[in-house]
């Protein structure tokens, strides 16, 4: 432990007791939304105290932390929230996706394919998938447990009957192991097939106190009509810097004239490609 | 015959009052049943009690399901009884307000009881939506307005579309021409007496609009402090009552 100030990783082993039997539910329910006791934790909501709790839960002294906001390991998010848990913990920290065992995440599921020896820990906003559509939370849970998820599909048919397509773009609806309809976090759609994974996915929302999982090889479907099939789309330009055609891409406004670049949002794929075109 | 819906001695209390008191009556399929009296007597609790949106104190309430036959309503399970609701029911809501979505546009609204009995073909909700909207003199122009944007007559004529697009057989109406003035109330008589009989439905209309009951019932239960006072044909009650408080109601109606 590198400061004795703390217990490992922040929180008492009580809390960290506690969060887990949360996510051993949440691992034998996939999509089911388990409520636990979210603690204060040094930070604002909003900035991934509910990925914050679920990554201390699970940290152990060897692991390997990755920490990425919307896929970049740079941003304030993310180095905050590293260095909250290289001082807490004391534990390594990489910015390879390949080498992590746990990657905390804000927002984006990393380019590389993962493993079953990782777990992906998601900061969820708001976890309820029906929340927009119906705002009692008694009716809400009333309806995952009897499964009755038509207002979902209301939701896309607005959509289309609006926009011409389903123009839901992130946090879209999916159905999980046939199940629960769940939300994934605000993701971008391009995403929801790297869902279906090898690793361990958990999902922590700490203003709301929730947390799901999506377990290993887990089926996960997304929502869609059968004449609006569910389309994972992306902007239509290759990477800028790596050139990359198959990942997702930031719009980046380069000056005041209508200037832009398009580049990878994981910023550890753009950078190891580059590496190895070099 | 095998009465669709079967009552049997329902009552329901609210604590030492009276809501209701030992109903009972069939209702067969195709019969339009009117419930009348005046406010407080009891018609809406029953109504409730029968939709399965209340919980009676003690009674049967026996449906004659398509699938298994009749069945005990009360006893059955929650996820069953919003099936029922659904599909072989539909319930339409004096305020248009309480029974439609009013941020949702209205091909969505109609769709939804379609969306939540599985229908997932884009293409095939909306036809039949755009359907259902001609069907009850919606213009298929404003399949994409919110019900906010409608009249009170229209939007109450869209939420009977949005209830009877899965071919219900039993309706539940309560009020179904409250708060709508006299011209726009003799449409949608005019339209639920026409869809009724076109489709073969049942309902039960609860209403303290005699004049409502006189087109669409076939048959007439009169409630007073939430007891059955007098039953019968609606002609026959109407133009001949019995009770001395039937007597009144019907005296009471202002001629022009």
């Amino acid at each position: 432990m590198s400061d004795t100030d703390y217990n490992f990783a922040y929180l008492d082993e009580q809390t960290k007791r506690m969060i887990r039997r949360a996510i051993l539910k949440g691992v034998a329910v996939p999509g089911y939304q388990v409520p636990f006791a979210s603690r204060e934790m040094p930070m604002p909501y909003g900035w991934g105290t509910g990925g914050v709790q679920v990554t201390a839960a699970c940290l152990t002294p060897a692991d390997r932390l990755k920490v990425i906001d919307q896929g970049a390991d740079d941003t304030t998010n993310a180095v905050s929230i590293r260095k909250f848990f290289e001082k807490t913990a004391g534990v390594a920290v990489t910015e390879r996706t390949a080498e992590a065992t746990i990657i905390q995440t804000r927002h984006r599921i990393p380019e590389v394919p993962l493993t079953e020896d990782q777990i992906l820990v998601y900061q969820v906003p708001i976890p309820e998938p029906l929340r927009f559509l119906e705002p009692s939370e008694v009716e809400t849970r009333k309806m995952h447990a009897l499964e009755d998820y038509g207002l979902m599909h209301v939701k896309l048919y607005e959509d289309i009957s609006r926009h011409g397509e389903i123009a839901t773009a992130y946090a879209y609806p999916v159905k999980v192991e046939g199940r629960y309809v769940m939300d994934p976090s605000p993701i971008p759609k391009f995403d929801n097939p790297k869902l279906e994974s090898a690793a361990l996915q958990l999902f922590g929302a700490g203003r709301e106190q929730r947390i799901y999982a999506v377990p290993p090889h887990t089926r996960v479907v997304s929502l869609d009509f059968d004449d609006y099939p569910f389309d994972p789309s992306k902007a239509p330009h290759a990477c800028a810097l790596c050139g990359a055609l198959d990942s997702y891409l930031d719009e980046v406004i380069t000056d005041d004239a209508g200037g832009r670049m398009f580049v990878c949002s994981d910023t550890d794929f753009c950078a190891s490609r580059r590496g190895e075109a070099a | 015959m095998m009465p669709l819906l079967d009552v049997r001695s329902l009552t329901k209390t609210y604590g030492g009052r009276i809501g209701c008191a030992d109903v009972s009556f069939r209702l067969y399929p195709g019969e339009v049943l009117g419930i009348v009296g005046e406010s407080g007597s009891g018609k809406s609790t029953l109504l409730n009690c029968l939709a399965g949106h209340l919980l009676p104190d003690a009674g049967r309430v026996i449906f004659d399901t398509r699938a298994e036959g009749p069945r005990d309503v009360l006893e059955m399970s929650e996820p069953e009884r919003r099936m029922l609701g659904r599909t072989d029911w539909a319930f339409v809501h004096q305020n248009p307000r309480d029974g439609l979505r009013m941020r949702i546009s209205a091909g969505g609204n109609v769709g939804e009881r379609l969306m939540a009995v599985g229908a997932r073909h884009y293409g095939e909700i909306r036809a039949q939506a755009t359907d259902w909207l001609g069907r009850v003199e919606i213009g298929e122009t404003r399949i994409d307005d919110r019900p906010s944007a409608f009249s009170g007559g229209m939007q109450q004529r869209l939420q009977i579309a949005r209830n009877l697009v899965t071919g219900p057989r039993l309706v539940f109406m309560d009020e179904p021409t409250g708060g709508l003035d006299v011209s726009v109330q003799a449409r949608l008589l005019d339209l639920i007496r026409g869809l009724v009989r076109r489709m073969g439905l049942s309902a039960i209309v609860v209403t303290h609009d005699l004049a409502v009951v006189r087109l669409l019932a076939d048959r007439l239960m009169v409630m007073k402090d939430g007891q059955v006072i007098e039953t019968g044909l609606t002609d026959q009650v109407l133009d001949d009552p019995q009770a001395p408080y039937t007597q009144l109601l019907v005296s009471s109606v202002l001629q022009v």
